[in-house]
């Protein structure tokens, strides 16, 4: 069981930064979702739910995501419904439940780069980048390889390039853990492939991708998801071997480049 | 540490520990309608709604809740007798052990979605686990409720 001695609610970005770094155990707090099945005795949680950072801005270039929005409102927002597919949106849908939905945010999500995790994978198929208070803008592509620093992730920022795109996962149950997740998206003729849950954290498979031409023939498509499965690493754990997510790889990678083209 | 909320609308000035839970503030002060059952988000027993949304006691904060409206089962009663009715009808209990997460989910689809499809109610409540019935009986019900007094039923 988790413990914290102190909890607090700054008023500022730069006051939670420098609560954060006061101590080494001082910690931000998202849905708390993640942090609470741990057993680590915390200093002080940093609570950042009075700094209006629960929201999903669209603007021309871009869409804009508060680190303390919850999954559900992503699962439910007209905007992350519509564009790309809505990819984004349908990430989430089968991450427990409504009322863990309710809770689970999108900082805590983003920030912890879960091997496992939907929306990383998602995310990683478009052109986002994540915002940090003191890194900067990062795309995300290069936040995922990072080591974890005491930073607060501020936004994610999906720029809106057209693409289209989908998103499919494979689940022993409905509720489970993913035992794979794809996500794929084609902006004009270029396409990305990310594939989560290998188990290891999401990653581009970027030789895949450059061998899909804007509408691949069956062909293409098949040396592509080939191609997937020799570029990335794929592990084994209790959901499943290496070999069986192989083989997922190349029909979740198949079905969303044909629904693509569709 | 101090906080200020209400619970069914009735006004709570606690000192807790930083680090309590909701659920553990909710039953100590008496609303012991909310159960632990997995302890590991994974359940949806201990569902409350906070501001009108259901979350998982279990995993949040009670000092997160300083200001804000908590509802449990208690504060919810008469609707609940009210489809507890319909499950009794449809056999869609047995421990009942899942039952009061499980009404909360209920009530606040009802609240949140207008006439759900099958598909709808089932994604809706797929946090809710039931260990004994199979959720058919718990479907049934869910619909004769919802549908209740739309076509005269
Ligand atoms: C039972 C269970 C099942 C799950 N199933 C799935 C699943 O199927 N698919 C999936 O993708 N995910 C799944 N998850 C993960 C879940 O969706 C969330 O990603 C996870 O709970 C973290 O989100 P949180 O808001 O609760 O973060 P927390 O637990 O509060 O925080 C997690 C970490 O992020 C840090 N943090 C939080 N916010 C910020 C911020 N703004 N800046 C910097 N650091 C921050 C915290 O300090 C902590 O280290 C599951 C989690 C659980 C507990
Ligand atoms: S006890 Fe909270 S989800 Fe099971
Ligand atoms: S009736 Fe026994 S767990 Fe649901």
């Amino acid at each position: 069981m988790f413990s914290l001695k102190e909890y607090i609610t700054p008023s500022s970005l730069e006051e939670a930064y420098e609560l954060l770094n006061k101590n080494k155990n001082n910690v931000i707090l998202g849905g708390l979702l993640w942090l609470k099945m741990g057993n680590k005795n915390y200093n002080m949680g940093i609570d950042l739910s009075k700094l209006g950072l629960d929201t999903i801005i669209e603007t021309e270039p871009q869409i804009e995501v508060g680190c303390m929005t919850t999954l559900r409102q992503i699962e439910t927002s007209s905007v992350l419904n519509t564009c790309f597919d809505g990819i984004v949106s349908a990430s989430v849908k089968n991450i427990v439940g409504v009322q863990f939905r309710n809770c689970a945010t999108v900082g805590g999500s983003v920030y912890s780069r879960f091997g496992f995790s939907d929306l990383l994978t998602a995310l990683l198929a478009l052109d986002c980048y994540v915002h940090m208070h003191k890194g900067g803008i990062i795309p995300l592509e290069k936040f995922i390889k990072m080591p974890y620093e005491k930073d607060i992730l501020i936004k994610i920022i999906i720029k809106k390039d057209g693409s289209r795109a989908s998103y499919k996962s494979c689940r022993m149950t409905a509720t489970d853990f993913p035992i794979l997740a794809v996500a794929l998206s084609r902006c004009n003729s270029s396409w990305k492939i990310a594939v989560g849950a290998r188990p290891n954290k999401a990653a581009l498979a970027a030789k895949a991708s450059k061998l899909l031409p804007e509408n691949p023939t069956k062909e293409d498509i098949a040396s592509a998801c080939e191609t997937v499965t020799s570029e990335l690493h794929f592990g084994t754990n209790l959901r499943g071997s290496a070999e069986y997510r192989k083989e997922l790889a190349k029909v979740l990678v198949k079905r969303g480049v044909e629904e693509i083209c569709r | 540490m101090q906080i200020k909320c209400y619970i069914n609308n009735r006004l709570f000035n606690e000192v807790i520990e930083p680090d309590m839970l909701l659920i553990d503030f909710l039953r100590h002060t008496g609303f012991t309608s909310v159960k632990r059952g997995c302890d590991t988000a994974n359940c949806g027993l201990c569902t409350v709604w906070v501001n009108e949304k259901t979350v998982l006691s279990c995993s949040v904060l009670a000092a997160s809740v300083n200001g804000k409206h908590i509802t449990t089962l208690e504060g919810v009663e008469d609707e609940a007798i009210a489809f507890g009715k319909f499950v009794a009808d449809e056999g869609a209990e047995q421990c009942g052990y899942c039952s009061p997460g499980f009404i909360m989910s209920v009530l606040s689809m009802k609240r949140e979605l207008n006439d759900p499809t099958e598909e709808e109610i089932k994604h809706y409540l797929s946090g809710n686990l039931c260990r004994c019935t199979g959720y058919m009986g718990q479907l049934r019900a869910i619909k004769k409720f919802l549908q209740q007094g739309k076509d005269g039923a």
